[in-house]
Formats: structure tokens, sequence, C-alpha cells
């Protein structure tokens, strides 16, 4: 196509060469590498949910073997967490505005952002190797001994692959920090940062505290698998719930990796088609902080009934009550945020309000999951997996996309058809619901989680389920195509076509290599759609 | 059983059920109640309407303060609930008839006091308390009766433990629900509430009659425990006689009540609690004494009684 030829000098023309773009140290185009591999391992991981879901449509265990399902759901699970969600917003969206929302040129260390992708690169390629060679069977979770002592499958090459991606994820939070902290445009205060910048800033600190303590427990299963180092296998003279501790820890703040980019997309979102300043902006930022510090002291209650004290599960049990508190502030707000606004329902602006509806199913089931005693029904049944599947998949996916059309025209300097966007926004919303909703009757009807066979009165949700599962994939197939198509027949997008507010739409669509010609100054607060005061 | 309702059998499914559904309604009216107003806000304040829209706030602190405070006050009232029903799972009920329940790739193995045993069944008396222990022969398992809101991991290396009363006659699904390899999805079978009466009958008959401690008794001298420790033995060993419940004073100064848990270790662990006044020359029986071999000893010691001097 001759378009790009005929296209204003951005970052995009800078070369165009497959070297020019894997040797850029531009943020943005590091943002586009990583949104292509992780759209790839995205649909990766999909085959293997679609396939689990085509299982599941009869009782009997009739498609795949117990084995093979097996490897399916922890290819599932790894490459989804690892390789799609952790990444996700922080290192496509994040890597791309960061530096244009907060006026500066660069992230501060662009050798290290391309290294970051190549890290990714590399633990993929771990990843996909395993797979190649026979799979992993111990499920995303690891859980040991099973994972030490008695699976007699790639477990090594699976946890080489997370740790050495692990890395990637370290590199993008140290990176994001000092961005945020040194390289803010002038007045650019912390109380003038989008939402956006926020969730990030708290998501990088997430990053480099948690994914040390995954790096340090997943050595240590290599170390008791390879040398038989006593640590979690009690026959060793190890302990198997020491295990759970450290890999909750890591794992139940990486749940607010995943999903406070999100909200901080839906922030962005939504006061831009409300056509209204987000309503109470500090409490948001207060809110994004309260989130990231309480998610670090709630693991326990994935361990409810693994035989932990009854005094720790109950410590654990009330300060998971306490993190849904800043959650709660969140959805009132953005709720509060269309008052008296001037909303324009645009493909963005259905899929957060999308991701405001299934967040709140997501984390009210999660409060019912905090009760002690419900949890002991529930856990490790398909309650729980639709729980957390509302808020990764209803929450953070949705919100990713939703992010994707938003910045779209910013990305690629194109207009995508607002029809199909809306279309798909709208698909993927039933297709969603009629995939996980019925998991949550399964659940409390006492189906467990990683069973490849069930009993026959599960049947009549297991097919609803899997007939959701084909909408949510044309749900996710169909952006692939219209927003392939824009790149080369879409209408010229101009440097603001929403007319939104923040510093990302002042430079052109796209912008140029250097994001600003005049490093802006900032003087008010940001999403200036309606005046600051306070009038209620 | 019918596929929309899952029967209360337990005194435990009621409570836990209480709390659901309780929870349920409240989750369902406040979703509800955000999807209204956000309708009805998308509604009234869509592009182009003529909806007054002078003076929009930015912030509303009393609102802020309110909303963060009233859900957390609400959440501390479901935490105490959850707490209470979650805390009365741990306590073993008085008189509760001890079952023990061992797991392994992918069979669930249960032993009644009186030496009746069975394999992915669990046969319990109606309306008469009970209190499972525990144990795994290899990796994690988790002993779930979904009909009686009841789950409990099998922890390798330790006993867990949960009491509860069935409630209602019947049979129902027993599953395993922590992940544990090839065959997780077939590790279960059934629970079967008799009537008390026909539960004793089912209990006397179809076994050897050899009861769990008298197991333990053959097992004690199969493995040569009491080459060692019988009061007649040239090696200086403890006198193991009435030794569950008593309190042990360790080498290290430290002292312990030898309950399950302890007298595991010590067969399987022999230097980690070493007794006042003995030197540490036991071996490990690890890999010598099954999960269940275990259980049987620990009947044995606790059917033996100090007799008065």
């Amino acid at each position: 196509m001759t378009a790009a030829v005929a296209a204003p000098q951005s970052y995009l023309t800078e070369g165009y060469t497959l070297w020019s773009w894997l040797t850029t140290r531009d943020h943005k185009r590091i943002g586009i590498l990583y949104a292509i591999t992780i759209t790839a391992f995205f649909f990766l991981g999909g085959v293997a949910a679609g396939l689990m879901r085509l299982e599941l449509v009869t009782p009997a265990g009739d498609l795949v073997t117990a084995d093979t399902y097996n490897k399916l759901f922890t290819l599932h699970g790894v490459v989804m967490v690892w390789f799609f969600l952790i990444p996700s917003i922080p290192a496509t969206l994040g890597n791309f505005l960061i530096p244009l929302m907060i006026g500066a040129r660069e992230v501060a260390f662009p050798r290290l952002n391309l290294l970051s992708w190549y890290i990714y690169l590399l633990g993929g390629l771990f990843t996909v190797a395993m797979l190649i060679a026979g799979g992993v069977d111990t499920g995303w979770t690891f859980y040991t001994p099973f994972s030490t002592m008695f699976s007699n499958t790639h477990v090594i090459a699976a946890a080489a692959g997370v740790f050495i991606v692990g890395f990637s994820s370290i590199l993008t939070g140290l990176n994001f920090i000092v961005t945020i902290h040194r390289m803010r445009a002038p007045g650019m205060t912390w109380f003038r940062m989008p939402l956006f910048v926020w969730a990030h800033y708290a998501t990088s600190i997430i990053l480099v505290l948690a994914t040390p303590v995954l790096a340090m427990t997943l050595t240590l299963i290599v170390l008791e698998r390879v040398l038989h180092v006593g640590i979690f296998d009690p026959a060793l003279g190890g302990d198997p719930l020491l295990f759970q501790h450290l890999f909750w820890f890591y794992s139940h703040p990486a749940v607010y990796i995943m999903v406070l980019p999100a909200m901080g997309v839906a922030s962005e979102i939504i006061t831009c088609f409300a056509r209204k300043r987000v309503f109470g902006y500090r409490y948001m930022a207060y809110a994004i902080l309260g989130i990231a510090a309480f998610g670090f002291l709630v693991w326990g209650h994935h361990m409810f009934v693994s035989g932990q004290s009854v005094y720790a599960g109950m410590v654990f049990s009330l300060l998971s009550f306490m993190v849904a508190v800043p959650s709660a502030i969140k959805v009132f707000n953005w709720t509060a945020t269309l008052y008296k606004g001037s909303i324009e329902f645009t493909a963005p602006m259905l899929y957060a309000l999308g991701f405001v509806g299934l967040f709140t199913v997501g984390g009210i089931t999660g409060l019912m999951l905090a009760a002690l005693a419900v949890d002991v029904h529930l856990t490790d049944t398909y309650f729980v997996i639709a729980h957390f599947h509302y808020i990764m998949v209803g929450g953070s996916v949705m919100a990713y996309l939703g992010g994707i059309h938003y910045w779209w025209p910013k990305i690629t300097g194109r207009l995508y058809s607002e029809a199909w966007g809306r279309a798909g926004a709208v698909i993927l919303f039933f297709g969603f619901n009629l995939t996980f909703f019925p998991q949550y009757i399964l659940g409390y009807l006492g189906m467990p989680r990683r069973y490849h066979e069930y009993s026959p009165q599960f049947q009549v949700l297991n097919v609803l389920s899997s007939a959701g599962a084909t909408i949510l994939a044309v749900g996710y197939l169909l952006p692939l195509f219209y927003l392939g198509w824009s790149l080369f027949y879409g209408k010229r997008a101009g440097p603001n076509p929403w007319q939104a507010k923040g510093l990302e739409w002042t430079t052109p669509s796209p912008p140029p290599k250097d994001n600003f010609d005049v490093i802006p100054e900032v003087d008010d607060v940001p999403y200036d759609y309606t005046p600051a005061r306070a009038a209620a | 059983m019918s596929a929309w309702l899952l029967p209360q059998a337990s005194d435990t499914a009621q409570r836990v059920d209480a709390l659901f559904f309780a929870l349920l309604g409240l989750g369902s009216f406040v979703t509800l109640a955000i999807a209204v107003v956000m309708v009805w806000f998308c509604v009234r304040y869509r592009r182009g309407t003529a909806a007054d829209r002078s003076n929009p706030p930015a912030y509303n602190k009393p609102l802020e303060i309110a909303w963060a405070l009233i859900p957390l006050a609400i959440f501390f009232g479901i935490f105490y609930w959850g707490a209470r029903v979650y805390a009365g799972l741990y306590v073993a009920k008085p008189g509760a008839m001890p079952i023990y329940v061992v797991g392994k790739q992918w069979m669930w193995r249960i032993e009644h006091s009186n030496g009746r045993r069975e394999i992915d069944q669990l046969h319990l008396p109606l309306g008469e308390p009970v209190r499972l222990v525990i144990a795994t022969e290899d990796v994690i398992h988790s002993f779930y009766l979904p009909a009686f809101r009841l789950k409990q991991d099998a922890v390798p290396g330790r006993y867990t433990s949960i009491s509860f009363t069935p409630t209602r006659a019947g049979t129902y699904e027993l599953h395993c629900s922590e992940y544990c390899g090839t065959d997780h999805a077939r590790m279960g079978g059934q629970v079967i509430v008799m009537a008390p009466a026909d539960f004793q009958r089912w209990l006397a008959q179809g076994h050897d009659a050899a009861s769990m401690a008298a197991r333990g008794f053959a097992t004690f001298r199969r493995l040569g425990c009491s080459g060692c420790h019988d009061a007649r033995s040239t090696v200086h060993a403890p006198d193991l006689t009435g030794l569950p419940g008593r309190t042990v004073h360790l080498q290290d100064g430290s002292s312990k009540v030898a309950d399950d848990a302890y007298i595991r270790d010590s067969i399987l662990l022999p230097k980690k609690d070493v007794v006042a006044g003995f030197d540490p020359v036991m071996p490990s029986f690890a890999g010598q004494a099954t999960e269940g071999d275990i259980l049987e000893l620990i009947a044995y010691l606790k059917s033996t009684r100090k007799e008065p001097e």
C-alpha cells in the first residue's frame, strides 16, 4: 500500500525495514512490537481455551485425554496470565502513551525498554518450545509437591519461561516509575496526571516489588525438582504450604497488575465520552494507591481450605474486604462521572461501560468468596473460575480493547469503522456473559475446576458456556478485521478526533518520533471538559 | 438429584447457604442499583438531550466518605458472619466420631475406628456428629462434599480436620477439588448418609473384625516398633503407653502435647522432636509406614492406657 508514503512525517515513517523496528528505541514502536506479540499469545491461549470448552460440551472425557486436557488448561493459564494479561495494557498502551500523556519525548530508559521486549520474546520462546516438547500439566499455579516431585512433564522449561518473562515485567515497571518521577512536563504535578498514568505508576510498583518473589519461588521449584533440596516437599523436610504463600504473595498482587491499568483506561474513556471531568479525581487516585497497597496483604484468601490456621484465614478475609472498599469507590465515581454529562456511545465508551458492569459483578462475587464459610464451598469450583474471568476478561480485556479503539486513531492516524466497533463491543459483552455466567451456577452446584469429565447434571450449563465461547471468539476476531482494514482504508484521524483532553491529543496522529515539537506546559488539572469547582 | 438444586445434607450446608443467599441477594441488589443508575444517567444525559447540565459537580467529599464507610461497615458484618461459620468447622463437636480419610493418586481411602475400610465411598450416620481426619500419601488433594458445603485440603506432611453433622439421608457426590494430576476428575465417589441403626449394622459387617487399634498393634509389631518401645526392651527408648494427649518434654527444653501430628512426625521425622533424656537413635520410617499405617498406629497408642502403679 502506498498510504504510508503519503502519510505525514511520524514515528511510523522513520524507517520501513524490519530492522528499523527490531532495533527501535522509540517507546511507541516498542508498544506496537508488544501489541503484535501479545496478540499472538492471546490467540494461542484462546485456542487452548476453545479446545477445553469443546471437550466440556459432553460430560464424558471423549475429545482429548485427561493428560492433554490438563496440559491445555495449564497452557491457557500460563500464556494468558504471563504472556498476555500482565503485559497487555502496560506494555502496549502504557509504553505508547505514558510519555505522551506526561509531555515527555521518551521513556527514561529507551534501551532497557527494547531489552524488556526481547526478554519477553525469549520467555515466550521457552514457553513455545515447552509446548512443542509436549507441554506441562501442573496448572498455572505450579502447586507443590505435584510440580516438584510428581509431574513428569516439562515443568522446568515452563518455569524458565515464566521466570524469564518476569524480568521484562520488572524492567517495564522500573522504566515507568523513573519516567513518571523524572520526566513530567513543566507544570505536570502529581495531581495533574491523568488517572491512566496514576494506574500505571501503582502497577509498576507492584511489578517491581512482587515479580522478584515469583522468580525466587520458581527457582526454588527447580532446585527441589533437580537437586532434591527439601523446600516444599515434606518427604524431603519441606512444607507445601510455604509454596502457596510465596506463589500467592506474587500472584494476588498480579491480579491488580492486570486490573489497575484497565481502571486507568476506563477512566480516560468515560470522562472523554461523557464530556465531563472524572468525578472525585483525587479519590480515584488515592483509591488506585489503596488497591495497590492492600493488594499485597490479601494473598492468604486463596488458602482458606489449605490447612493454614483458622486465625490466618480470618485476618486474610478481613483484609480482603478492606481491599474491596477502594474498588467500590472507583465504581461509584465512574457512575457519578456520567451525571450531568453529555454522553456519546462510541465503541470505546461501550467497552468502558461494559468494563464497569462486568468488573462490578466480578468484584461482588469476589466479596462472596472473601466470606470465609462461603469460600469453603466455592473455592476450587467453577464459581472461582467465573469470578476471576469477570475481573480479568470482563474487566481487563474489555478495557484493553476499549483502549485500543480509543487510541487507535492516535496510534495509526486512521479512524476505524464506528459501526463495526460498536457491534464488536456488544457481541463481546453478550458472548462473555453467556460463557461465564453459567459457570457461577456450576460452581455453586459443586462442579470442581480442572475437571476434564464431569457429572451429567452439569451438561446444560456447560453447553451454554461453550456456546457463549463461540460468540466470544467472534467478538475477539472481529477487531482484527475492521481494525486491520482501517490501517489502509480508514479515514485520516487528525490530531484529536474525539475532542479529548490530555497531552497525547495535542500532538499529530500518528505522533512524530519525538512526540512534541515543543515540550508542553501544563497549568491545569486534567480532564477540563467541565469546570473544576465543586457545585454539588 | 435435581440439576438446579443442591441438597443441604449437613448442618454446615444450612449455615453456608444462609450466608450465600444473603450475599447473593445483597450483591444482586447492589449490582442492579448501580446498573439502574448508570442506565438512567446514560439515557438522561446522552448527547443531544435537553437535560439540565448546569453546575456539573467535580467531586463531593461527604458523598465520597459515605460510599467508602457504608460499604466498609457492611463488609465488617459479612466478615463476622463468614468467620463465625468458618470457625465452627474446625471445632470438633462433642462426641464427634472420628473417621480417617487418606487421599492417594487417584482415590480416597477411608477407615472407621472399628476397622471397617472403604474406598471412594463414605458412609455416615444421620444426625450424629463426625470429625474427618484427612491425610494424603502423595500430593495435595481436597476432600469436597458439595451437598455438605464442605471442603478440606489433604496436605502432605500434616493432618487436617473438619467436623460436621449429616442432616439428610441419601447419596451425594464426593470429589477431589485440588488438582492432583492425570485422573483428578475421576478421583471421587459417593457419600451415603444412613439412619444410625443402619449405619451401625453396616459398620459391623463386611470386615475382618480387627479394629483400627488392633491393626495398629499388628503394625507396631510388624515394623519393629515394639523392639525398642516395649517396656521389656533393652534399648533405651521412651515408653509409649498412653502417650496421646500427654505433654512431652523435649531435648531442647521445650515441651509439646503429643497430638496426632506430633506422633506422625516422630515416626517419619524422628530427629525433629527428640524426647529429653533419650539419644536420637530412632531411624525414620518414611517409605515403610503408609499414612494408613500411621493412622492405625495412632489409634493403637490411643487404646493403650497407663496402668496405675
